[in-house]
């Protein structure tokens, strides 16, 4: 489902020189599988998150998904690809506050060609146990509520890989465990494959699949050999 | 949801902002509507009354915009006044014999057709000079009210709202009967059967008290200067007191109680003038040899009123036109920048929601057009509001504006074209009864918003399009 091969990625500091932070030479994850990276903070995970959903382009390197080189595709191809193919759950939900619970849903299918569909963005929101706060606002709702209707959302377009930056993180500890079952339990009836980035341990030893960063990326290994 | 549903929840997000910003606009394009409906009504008054169903006004020789301004549009003053002979070069025999009927055949001479009476379909003379309070008085014939047709040339152009036409002579009232305008009427309170007296040459302590005219007729409104107008019988007018031409044998200042002139007696041809002649001619080509054959002379001038006016407007109006058209662009452009600012200003806090749409899988393209969206749907809403403001404005003063200038304004009566814009335009879609309706220069500043509207949010457009979106992610919300 998803292959990466030789992913280097640098930043530029503000003194001009180029400061490494990823090099992954080998990084797969199977159709529906379900799999966590952990990782303390600044050790690049949202990087790797922004490169595998076509958000950055990397410096080189492949990531290959469905058999499809992102990284070989122009921006415009990388945004249709994510619309159609990837959802994300962002670590502070970002929905966005003009819209409705609904509409949100609904905002994520409209970029995506000839993906908007009232029904399921019902069926989501009834799924995530939010059918009664279809209207309701952003600002109006609990964060644990939020964090539904960025599942939701991120689940509209059917996509074939979830990626998922700690969304947990902002979200009390009551609802921490039922969005990462109701995002596990999502991700397996509708055969999604799952990557999560996490720095929570009870999250992470819940799935069989755990890859520490500091395993995958050289920069991350080369950096604590120096400390 | 469509790029506009996403850029009016945006814009509804910011309420407050928005409202602003639209406000701004829609004041920009009530004034420059309100600029464009009051230029075009001070133009259609013009050059509606510049043709009211003569084609040529003659005068004594001076300036042809005086004596316009003065004939047809009672403004300005008389300077001099013809011979009533030169008048009779207008009529034929038997013209001359139904006017001057009433007058002995001693004291109107022998009669003979006119020299210019050929081709004309008719002239009418007006006595200009006195006033009625701040009204002029007319004297003229009660012809003046017959033969003016409305644009069908089937019904007369003036209609009486109460009482009748004046009469050459009237058992009743002899002479001295007047008919008054709707503005005059209303204004001054005059009913019919009521007394007038005039003063001289527009002086309130030289009244022709010995003179009073009966109001016998109001006017309807026509929209024309007549309805502030008092029109009193001519044959009236000359026997007031300083109205007969002096003779060289004759003391100045001779009055009704004078040897020469007599209440009941129509004042003799020698004594006589006329301030102008109101002349339609049976083909404009007889029109302007008629003209050339006359200004030749010098005795009298003619002029003709429409292209007086048209001169009018070229020499004066038309810049006074470009001077409102630039400030109706700068008014637009300063609207424009604030909206610009706005929606730039607003940029900054609406990086994150631009990432998160770009993380959705919006493309570059689709956030530029959802902020040019907005910029949109700020401009024409803002316009839409504005041009509907200044029209229920206009509509709201059309009471005042017809009293002071005849015209009527529609609550969607849209502002003229420009005249040189006007002439770019070919005539079958001028002319064509649908499509003509809507040659209007406001029609053009729905367009030209739309452009402006395009400009403005380009650069905020631009913004959001350049948006780093790993970058706006990664920043705290």
């Amino acid at each position: 489902m998803l292959e990466i091969k030789n992913l280097e990625k640098s930043f530029r500091s503000p003194t001009g020189e180029r400061v490494p932070i990823l090099n992954v030479p080998q990084f797969n994850v199977a159709a529906a599988e379900q799999m966590v990276i952990v990782g303390r903070s600044g050790c690049g995970k949202s990087t790797l998150l922004h490169l595998i959903a076509g958000i950055g382009r990397p410096d080189s390197g492949h990531i290959a998904i469905n058999g499809l080189d992102i990284t070989r595709l122009s921006e415009e191809g990388r945004d249709r690809f994510r619309a159609e193919v990837m959802g994300y759950v962002f670590q502070t939900f970002n929905l966005l506050q003009g819209f409705t619970a609904l509409e949100n849903v609904i905002l994520g299918m409209s970029f995506a060609r000839g993906r908007v569909d009232h029904g399921r963005a019902r069926d989501l929101l009834h799924r995530v146990g939010l059918d009664h706060r279809l209207d309701a606002y952003p600002r109006t709702m609990s964060v644990g509520e939020q964090q539904r209707v960025a599942v939701a959302r991120a689940l509209a377009n059917r996509p074939k890989l979830l990626l998922a930056d700690e969304p947990t993180a902002n979200v009390d500890p009551a609802n921490q465990q039922a969005i990462v079952d109701l995002i596990r339990e999502t991700c397996q009836e509708e055969e999604i494959s799952l990557v999560m980035v996490t720095h929570s341990m009870e999250v992470a030893e819940q799935f069989q699949r755990v890859d520490p960063l500091e395993k995958l990326n050289l920069v991350a290994q080369a950096n604590k050999a120096h400390a | 949801m469509s790029i506009w549903q996403i850029a009016w929840r945006s814009i509804r997000q910011r309420a407050l902002a928005s409202s602003l910003t639209a406000f701004s606009m829609a004041l920009g394009v009530l004034l420059v509507t309100a600029v464009l409906l009051v230029h075009g009504l001070i133009t259609k008054s013009f050059t509606d009354n510049s043709n009211l169903g003569y084609d040529l006004i003659a005068g004594a020789k001076g300036g042809k915009l005086q004596l316009v301004l003065n004939t047809t549009f009672y403004l300005s003053q008389p300077v001099e006044n013809l011979p009533y002979t030169f008048y009779q070069e207008f009529l034929t025999k038997e013209e001359q014999e139904n006017e001057l009927a009433l007058m002995k055949p001693e004291n109107r001479g022998e009669l003979k057709d006119g020299t210019y009476a050929k081709n004309i379909d008719f002239a009418i003379p007006v006595n200009l000079g006195d006033t009625y309070q701040h009204f002029r008085i007319v004297g003229t014939l009660p012809k003046f009210f017959e033969v003016f047709k409305a644009d069908n040339e089937v019904d007369p152009k003036y209609h009486f709202r109460h009482g009748r036409n004046f009469k050459v002579w009237d058992d009743e009232h002899g002479y001295f009967e007047a008919v008054i305008g709707s503005i005059v009427a209303s204004e001054t309170g005059l009913k019919v059967g009521d007394k007038i007296e005039a003063a001289h040459g527009g002086d309130p302590n030289d009244v022709h008290s010995d003179s009073p005219f009966i109001v016998v007729g109001i006017l309807a409104p026509s929209g024309t200067p007549n309805d502030r107008a008092v029109f009193i019988n001519m044959e009236g007018f000359y026997l007031m007191s300083g109205h007969a031409k002096v003779e060289e044998n004759e003391r100045p200042g001779a009055d009704v109680s004078g040897s020469t002139i007599s209440r009941r007696k129509p004042l003799p041809i020698k004594q006589r003038e006329v301030t102008a002649i109101l002349i339609r001619t049976h083909d404009p080509v007889f029109g302007r040899s008629l003209k050339n054959r006359v200004n030749e002379g010098n005795v009298a001038q003619i002029a003709s009123p429409v292209y007086v006016i048209a001169s009018l407007f070229e020499f004066i109006v038309k810049p006074i036109q470009t001077l409102l058209l630039v400030l109706t662009i700068m008014i637009c452009l300063v609207s424009g920048i604030s909206i610009l600012v706005s929606i730039y200003n607003s940029m900054n806090d609406r990086k994150r929601e631009i990432a998160i749409m770009r993380a959705l899988g919006a493309r570059r393209v689709t956030v530029m057009g959802i902020v040019l969206g907005e910029s949109i749907i700020l401009s024409v809403g803002g316009g839409i509001l504005g041009w509907m403001g200044a029209h229920l404005l206009l509509f709201s003063a059309s009471p005042f504006v017809e009293a002071q200038t005849g015209v009527q304004i529609g609550l969607f009566e849209l502002a003229p074209l420009p005249r040189w814009l006007e002439v770019e335009i070919p005539e079958v879609i001028i002319n064509n009864s649908w499509i003509g309706q809507f040659c209007s220069i406001e029609l053009v500043i729905i367009p030209g918003l739309l452009l402006l509207a395009v400009l403005v949010g380009f650069l905020p457009a631009y913004t959001a399009y350049r948006t780093d979106v790993a970058q706006a992610l990664s920043s705290s919300p």
